[in-house]
């Protein structure tokens, strides 16, 4: 198949991470391009199979690439993964179009919001409409099963992360972080600012496919009252909810 | 009649680990798998059992767990105080650790104490009958998936077992002490040591840090003097753009303070990771306990490596090495007659 490739990367970096993983990064930024690059080197290695190589792991701008250090050696392996760069990666493409019903009402469910809104200037209304009017994209699933990161929030929300994580973020809480949103699938640490939450379950492995976001979605959220969240949480909570009215294939 | 062990006494945290779940990080699956790969590889091996069965992890303070099975052959590694077998009929018997048993049913193996150690494993032969989840009986708690129910386990929980009766064989025992090591930590600076200032780098390597209580099969959060990051935090010192967490990766959050990242890791984060821990030495933070302090040390990528393959050969040879579990210098007596070997021969 004569599909199109990336131009050749100016800027690859390799890192060392312990005697078990190294991370190929492709730039330090987040933009469609080079998260391309990743998910098609991503796919390229499982393709060479190369002896050693355990997993790959996809993020924004960079793969870890997990080894075994009893078959192989960072210096024997790294040079392959160069090749395979050098080669060409084939420029890939995206798919789905995602809605997520968020309740950014109840101050249980958004307890940053009002500390989102005094560091970025503006009335928690106008949070909550940018958060609503951000074309999001799903670039990476990671940090736990079914756990999305999703680019594209409006720039004026930018905040860093919380400089002491929590201990504790209830399950299917919506965040906030840089320019990017997430869903959190189980109640975990995280660092995130807290604006809303979702009814839905992010992972659910009584479903067939457990997860429900994939890489490439583009999604957005659509705002829910309290009454709303409790009906299709309870449906959620029974198997009952229709989760295909939320997805359209383009 | 299913061949199983009975829960009768839950433990702290005890669940069922293997080497690990990989191959699904990309699905934000974490790996999760032993603590200390080192203690249930000799456990898995005493017992003949491939490297990769799943055996129990147990946390703190072991179970009480009643046998229901003709037999079965199990072994306990690691600090554990004042094992017990039990039976209705007999005396309670202790239970040495880093060894095998066998026990019969009726019995009740009363797991003691981890002392001194976070974990401590409990494999049996010929492993556990459940099915795995994406390829692997690691319990991941966070996510309720692997093992006995995605859980710990609990009182009334029933491990079915593969075997009805334990394999015919000796009992062995481990020939000496497995030597973690008990220099500093060793690790390897990076992926993003560059977002921490010389002083920084120089404050974690040069001094000591104590495990908080917030540390379990996620990882471990230490306290200590302050890592400075090179940029103020307030300008995005302590945020870079996400991506993949090899195992032992010391993330530094603006709060300065190092958390080593384990077993139950996420797969991916934001924070920027100074080092990560040679894989040689994991087993070793797998064990730590609150209130226990460690140093860092930094070697090459090409060092942890070798170091790592010197430890596979240690370990090899340990197993090599097993010796027959008997008393010193005779037979077991009480287990030939356990055997009910000895009837009939005239000595």
């Amino acid at each position: 198949m004569g599909a199109a490739l990336y131009p050749d990367c100016v800027s690859v970096r390799y890192l060392s991470c312990g005697d078990t993983a190294f991370s190929v990064e492709f730039g330090n930024e987040i933009t469609p391009e080079i998260n391309g690059r990743v998910m098609a080197l991503h796919a390229a290695i499982a393709t060479a199979r190369l002896p050693g190589v355990v997993e790959t792991v996809p993020s924004m701008r960079a793969l870890l690439v997990c080894y075994d250090p009893l078959s192989t050696s960072r210096a024997d392996l790294e040079p392959e993964i160069a090749a395979l760069i050098a080669r060409g990666l084939p420029v890939g493409q995206a798919s789905r179009r995602v809605t997520v019903p968020c309740c950014y009402d109840d101050p249980e469910f958004a307890p940053d919001l009002a500390e989102v809104a005094e560091r970025t200037k503006r009335k928690p209304e106008d949070v909550i409409a940018a958060h609503l009017g951000s074309a999001f994209k799903v670039y990476v699933l990671g940090f736990m099963p079914g756990l999305a990161y999703i680019a594209g929030l409006d720039r004026g929300l930018y905040l860093p992360r919380r400089s002491q994580p929590r201990v504790r973020v209830p399950r299917s809480s919506v965040a906030i972080a840089m320019d990017m949103t997430t869903i959190y699938p189980f109640e975990s640490p995280g660092g995130w600012h807290l604006v809303g939450r979702t009814p839905l379950w992010m992972f659910d492995q009584r479903r067939e496919q457990p997860v429900f976001l994939a890489p490439g979605d583009a999604l957005t959220f659509q705002r829910i009252d309290r009454k709303t969240f409790d009906r299709i949480a309870r449906e959620v909570e029974a198997g009952t909810f229709d989760w295909n009215q939320l997805v359209t294939n383009r | 009649m299913t061949a199983q062990l009975k829960v009768v006494r839950a433990g702290l945290f005890d669940t069922l680990q293997d080497l690990g779940r990989r191959g699904f990080m990309a699905l934000g699956m974490p790996t999760a798998g032993a603590m200390d790969r080192v203690a249930l590889s000799l456990a898995n091996a005493l017992c003949g059992n491939p490297a990769g069965t799943a055996g129990l992890e147990i946390g703190v303070m072991g179970p009480d767990l009643l046998v229901e099975a003709d037999s079965v052959r199990i072994a306990l590694v690691g600090p554990l105080s004042a094992s017990l077998v039990e039976a209705p009929d007999a005396a309670p018997k202790p239970l040495d650790s880093d060894r095998t048993h066998l026990l019969k049913r009726g019995q009740v193996l009363r797991v003691g104490m981890v002392e001194g150690s976070s974990t401590a494993y409990l494999a049996v032969a010929g492993g556990f009958a459940l099915p795995p989840f994406m390829g692997s009986l690691s319990t991941y708690a966070r996510a309720g998936v692997g093992g006995f129910e995605g859980r710990k386990l609990a009182a009334g929980d029933a491990l079915p077992l593969a075997r009805e009766h334990a394999p015919p064989g000796d009992e062995k025992k481990i020939g000496a002490p497995f030597d973690y090591g008990s220099g500093p930590v060793r690790v390897v600076w990076g992926p993003q040591d560059d977002y921490f200032s010389k002083r920084g780098r120089e404050t974690f390597t040069g001094s000591e840090y104590r495990v908080s209580k917030e540390a379990d099969r996620m990882g471990i959060r230490f306290e200590g003097p302050v890592i400075e990051h090179a940029t103020p935090v307030d300008k995005g010192g302590a945020d870079i753009i996400s991506d993949g967490i090899a195992p032992g990766a010391i993330q530094v959050p603006g709060a300065g303070l190092p958390i080593v990242l384990l077993a139950d890791r996420q797969t991916v984060g934001g924070y920027p990771k100074i080092a990560t821990v040679a894989s040689v030495d994991l087993p070793r933070l797998g064990r730590l306990l609150p209130g226990q302090s460690v140093r860092f040390a930094a070697v090459s990528v090409a060092e942890a490596e070798a170091l790592r393959r010197d430890q596979d050969a240690r370990l090899a040879k340990a197993i090599a090495g097993f010796q027959a579990a008997r008393p010193p210098g005779g037979i077991d007596l009480v287990k030939l007659y356990e055997e009910n070997l000895i009837d009939g021969v005239v000595f």
